[in-house]
């Protein structure tokens, strides 16, 4: 097993969702990529974004100015 | 073979489209089901056909489009997820049995229905509408182009009418999705139930609502969402809302690659060809002895539809005779519209139903000119 790292974590309530912060994040050159939620934040089937802990504040400008519909903020390790 | 059964679905599909299906039979995981790369190809392809949809439609966000099987279920998920008992419901004889039959169940749980009529040829008056409205109005259900006749019904008329009113408008663009404008905010549409297999020439199996932003629309389905899985209800969030269960991304990559072609080439020029040959087919045949056609000809937009009868010919017969004996593929009966038929007084007998669509060709339809011409002959 892959040895545990910081990441900066958001997650959706859609898929819609996810795919939306997805196609922003690689318009913008944002580094990160869509993993599965790992069950620290919770144990559901859903996909969230994963970047490196110093993408974070471009992340987060980037989910006020397109508006993107996120239902958490999380840092973890994983 | 001749196919000029467009209507009811639109044959061939482009290459394009074509192909499309194929790659994602090869390549596609589940959309939303993982996150690897098959499961994210997927869930890409489906994303891009959302905004794709939104953009076709005039709408704001891909997240207010959602995808069902076809009109049909999106008609059932607008009509049912949107109205109830004690609520009144407009109409008018133009419809489909997809929008007939969810409002007559909405009926028996004790909604009231009115319908504005349709005179022997097919045509309402909108005018008319003003005099259907009860206190209790909650909606106008109808068709953008009927099913049977090609006539438009002015949507941008029933919208202006509905906002005036505080109505919701419930648009089925079965037979106009693709050729005809359609702009949820400016025509002031709640709801636009579309199918991906008919004017927009994608695979069956697909098709959507895509409908105004804050619109609340009660699920009509529950299901596997590949999010929130602990919730014993369906997520709120659209367009997880209104989806359960696996998406026909094979469907849907298919329609993917039919509307960037569609938005690509301008949805003019697929108009002005139908358009132009369903002309040619009715100058043809409208002075041949004994053919009767229904709705109005004396406007030049409408959907690329000719239905006839043959002096009193049953049509399901003239039907299978251009079929066994000249190869024309059309589509005779009451095509799912029984109120319609009834104004047309055609019940009995039927009708004929010639459509034409982007790979017809003129000779195609000078042949069913001649074919028409041999049957009235004949019939006399």
């Amino acid at each position: 097993m892959r040895q545990p790292k910081e990441h900066f974590v958001v997650t959706f309530a859609t898929t819609t969702g996810a795919m939306a912060m997805e196609e922003a994040c690689r318009a913008q050159n944002i580094p990160g990529r869509l993993i599965p939620v790992p069950r620290s934040i919770t144990a559901g089937c859903g996909m969230c974004w994963a970047a490196p802990p110093d993408a974070r504040q471009a992340v987060e400008q980037l989910v006020i100015e397109k508006k993107l519909d996120v239902s958490g903020l999380f840092t973890v390790l994983i | 073979m001749i196919y000029l059964d467009n209507a009811a679905t639109t044959r061939p599909k482009p290459q394009e489209v074509i192909q499309a299906v194929v790659d994602a039979m090869q390549n596609f995981g589940n959309s939303g089901r993982g996150s690897h790369d098959e499961a994210l190809t997927a869930a890409r392809m489906i994303y891009d056909t959302r905004n794709s949809i939104a953009k076709l439609f005039g709408g704001t966000k891909g997240e207010n489009v959602a995808f069902t099987a076809n009109s049909t279920e999106a008609l059932n998920i607008a009509i049912f997820g949107l109205l109830g008992p004690g609520d009144h419901i407009i109409s008018t004889d133009l419809e489909h049995n997809s929008v007939l039959r969810p409002l007559y169940r909405l009926a028996k749980q004790g909604a009231q229905l009115s319908f504005l009529p349709a005179d022997k040829n097919g045509q309402i008056n909108l005018q008319d509408l003003e005099k259907l409205v009860e206190p209790n109005t909650k909606a106008v259900v109808c068709t953008h182009a009927s099913n049977v006749t090609g006539d438009l019904v002015d949507i941008t008329a029933v919208g202006e009418f509905c906002h005036r009113h505080g109505l919701l408008f419930i648009l089925d663009a079965s037979q106009s999705a693709g050729v005809f404008p359609i702009n949820i905010k400016e025509q002031h549409i709640d709801a636009v139930c579309f199918t991906g297999h008919k004017s927009l020439l994608g695979p069956q199996g697909t098709g959507g609502l895509c409908f105004r932003e804050g619109l609340e629309i009660r699920p009509w389905k529950t299901g596997g969402t590949g999010v929130q899985s602990y919730l014993t209800e369906q997520p709120s969030q659209y367009p997880t809302r209104l989806e359960a269960g696996t998406l026909n991304g094979h469907g849907l990559a298919g329609l993917h690659a039919a509307l960037k072609l569609r938005l690509a080439t301008g949805i003019e020029a697929f108009r002005a060809h139908e358009l132009v040959l369903a002309r040619r087919f009715y100058e043809g045949v409208k002075k041949l002895p004994g053919v009767k056609i229904y709705g109005n000809f004396n406007v030049a937009l409408r959907a690329p539809i000719v239905t006839l009868n043959i002096g009193d010919e049953d049509a399901a017969q003239i039907s299978d005779e251009l079929d066994r004996r000249f190869a024309i593929a059309t589509r005779p009966g009451a095509h799912c519209a029984p109120r319609l038929h009834k104004a047309l007084g055609t019940v009995e007998q039927g009708a004929v139903r010639f459509s034409w669509s982007w790979a017809n060709t003129e000779e195609e339809t000078d042949a069913a000119i001649e074919a028409v011409r041999v049957l009235a002959e004949e019939s006399k």
